[in-house]
């Protein structure tokens, strides 16, 4: 049985869809790597799985399911013992995502309280405990620190140790490191993947980094305007990507054109609310497209291992098949 | 390279920006370094990338390219006239030739204001020319950066990231610059977007002329774009030397640890991570010697005591003890 798995969820916003119909699952101590542009509805559909959709979203799904516990159908009580606890996140921005009112103590036993308990000597010694596994030096003086007082670094690592705080199965990381210098982000990426090793962890890791992904990663997903376009083994789908944006999306990085004088950029822009395309949605980006991809929108094909939603998949040297 | 291409367009020598920081009643005020001694020389037609970290005063550089800030010490030549002696009226009209753009589009851009009349303000400020005139310039750059003539008359907020950078360029360039200081131009941007706006730039520049200072913390943006690299850390300058030097033989150690932090999607490319311990130390109280010591494992006592100055290396000019005594050595697999 998969850790997390999703079938054809769902999250539309009044006539929206900003996630339709994605499917994938994560086994345990897999690290599962999204891509995708922003708009391409990749934290919406971690959001959604964590629960954190407010009215007006909708969430719908064939099944959404944790450990095989039905997400949907459980009660609220139940599902908020699971969220924050079992699975966990780490979200995007460091410096505004710690509450700036309370002490970085306060906010790591907040979570250790809620979801275990314990006395307040047993909650500090954890809390110290979990700065040390998170790799901040003096974690005894650094609990009674605000969270202004930490560099971005440190909040970051301050977000971990709160989201491994209840040893959680799943941790999903939504861009963790976007806000960060490539040298942190370095250390943030070692220390993510060594806890993800040693509690056996699955990481969902959000990146729009696809060279972060592809050093880390065992599986990779790639999203487009809300929909999975590609998805399969992180070095089968970098090496021989059969989705043309997966194809356009490598092309565009500088280091694909290594000797060029132009990089091969992909024209236009992800669509929004206003201008979806009929049929499938990268035909008006994309190279291949036909009078059929811009009427009919692909089906996707494969197995969850590997889907790819194109009429005309990529073959091995990177050609449209007819 | 032909000789006409080897005009120096613009040079900095020795440029420091140093701020006071009141501390408090009854603390000293301290001395924050932000810029300490940069020199370097831009060539028509050429560009110049300026890589670090948040903090190391990459930025600052920038703005004192503009003039935005006026430096504390040192000297900027532009065309071989120094831009910080000069009168009030003949700075204004050499920084027209110098031009900025920003970061984030996103806040770069006045929210009140139509595209065109964005477009149009340094021509009024700067130029005589007549209503009809600014708008004829205003929608000649605007076609030039890919902008349609519908554009002219919308608010920022119509237009996407990539777009709206693009009107940054245009705004760059209505005054016909020689220079334009380029700070993080693409950084927040998607990667796809990214490359158009990299390849809109090199266009223009083909096209114009143009030099650029071209700012980012993104090594292979650099890797694709850059003539010359400098690498700074804590406002000073650590390797300075042409592309190529810089990175298929890069000798400080920062710079390596750079390169082998930047994550690489080709697995032959990799590099054996050099691991930098900590994070960049507090410009307010500076280690004492090189300023990258403690997080560096070639770090000696010399290191500690004594701060090492740009020497001539190869092609580049590096700032290291361990380079300089040849103490490096990685052990190499």
């Amino acid at each position: 049985m998969s850790l997390l798995q999703l079938d054809n969820l769902s999250v539309t916003f009044g006539q929206f869809k900003a996630v339709d119909n994605i499917s994938y699952k994560v086994e345990e101590g897999e690290v599962l790597g999204i891509v995708g542009e922003s708009g391409s509805g990749k934290s919406v559909s971690s959001l959604s799985i964590m629960g954190l959709i407010d009215f007006p979203g909708k969430i719908e799904a064939d099944t959404l399911s944790f450990d095989g516990q039905n997400l949907l159908s459980m009660p609220e009580k139940q599902r908020r013992k699971l969220t924050g606890s079992e699975i966990a996140m780490i979200f995007q921005d460091p410096m505004t995502s710690l509450n700036p009112c309370f002490t970085v103590g306060y906010q790591i036993i907040e979570a250790l309280k809620t979801h275990q308990g314990g006395s307040k000597k047993e909650l500090t010694k954890r809390a110290i405990e979990l700065l040390m596994q998170v790799g901040i030096p003096a974690p005894e003086t650094r609990l009674a620190a605000y969270p202004h007082q930490l560099s971005g670094g440190m909040s970051q690592r301050v977000m971990i140790a709160i989201a491994i705080a209840c040893n959680p199965r799943l941790l999903i990381a939504d861009e963790p490191t976007t806000a960060l210098d490539v040298t942190i982000q370095a250390q943030i990426i070692d220390l993510l993947i060594e806890l993800q090793r040693k509690k056996k962890m699955g990481l969902v890791l959000i990146t729009h980094d696809l060279a972060l992904v592809a050093e880390v990663a065992h599986r990779v997903i790639v999203m487009y305007a809300g929909q999975i376009v590609e998805s399969g083994p992180a070095a089968e789908v970098f090496s021989t990507p059969q989705h043309p944006y997966t194809q356009a999306l490598l092309k565009s990085l500088p280091e694909s054109s290594v000797g060029q004088s132009r990089l091969d950029a992909l024209s236009g822009v992800v669509p929004g609310v206003y201008d979806r395309p009929m049929g499938c949605l990268l035909s008006p980006r994309c190279p291949y497209a036909t009078d059929h991809c811009r009427s009919v929108e692909p089906s996707t094909q494969g197995t969850l291992e590997r889907q790819v939603k194109c009429h005309t998949p990529l073959d091995y040297e990177g050609r449209p098949t007819a | 390279m032909s000789n006409t291409n080897d005009e120096i367009i613009l040079k900095g020598s020795d440029l420091k920006q140093h701020y006071v920081v009141k501390q408090g009643l009854f603390k000293d005020d301290a001395l924050v370094k932000a810029v300490d001694g940069v020199s370097f020389q831009l060539e028509r037609g050429k560009t110049l990338a300026v890589v670090g970290e948040s903090g190391c005063g990459k930025s600052t550089l920038g703005r004192m390219l503009t003039m935005i800030e006026i430096p504390t010490s040192g000297a900027l030549d532009y065309k071989g006239q120094n831009l910080l002696t000069l009168t009030k009226s003949e700075q204004m009209t050499l920084r027209q030739r110098i031009q900025i753009i920003f970061q984030n589009p996103y806040g770069s851009l006045n929210p009140r204001k139509k595209i065109g009349d964005i477009l149009e303000e340094p021509l009024v400020i700067n130029t005589k020319l007549s209503k009809a005139e600014r708008k004829q310039k205003a929608l000649d750059i605007m076609s030039k950066v890919g902008l349609k003539t519908e554009h002219y008359d919308r608010y920022p907020h119509m237009f996407s990231g990539g777009q709206r950078q693009r009107i940054a360029i245009a705004r760059g360039l209505m005054l016909d610059p020689n220079v334009i200081v380029a700070d993080e131009p693409v950084s927040a941007l998607d990667v796809s977007v990214q490359a158009q706006v990299l390849n809109l730039m090199m266009d223009l520049q083909e096209e114009f002329g143009l030099s650029y200072v071209f700012i980012s913390h993104d090594l292979s943006v650099v890797e694709h774009i850059a003539d010359e690299v400098m690498v700074m850390y804590l406002g000073k300058v650590v390797e300075q030397g042409p592309k190529e030097n810089i990175f298929q033989n890069p000798k400080h150690p920062y710079t390596l640890a750079l390169m082998s932090s930047t994550p690489q999607l080709s697995p032959e490319k990799r590099r054996r991570r050099i691991k930098l311990q900590g994070e960049l130390p507090s410009p307010l109280n500076p280690p004492s010697g090189c300023a990258f010591h403690g997080r560096c494992s070639f770090a000696n006592d010399r290191c500690k005591t004594e701060t090492p100055q740009l020497r001539q290396d190869d092609q580049q000019l590096i700032a290291c003890h361990a380079v300089e005594e040849n103490r490096m050595h990685l052990e190499e697999a």
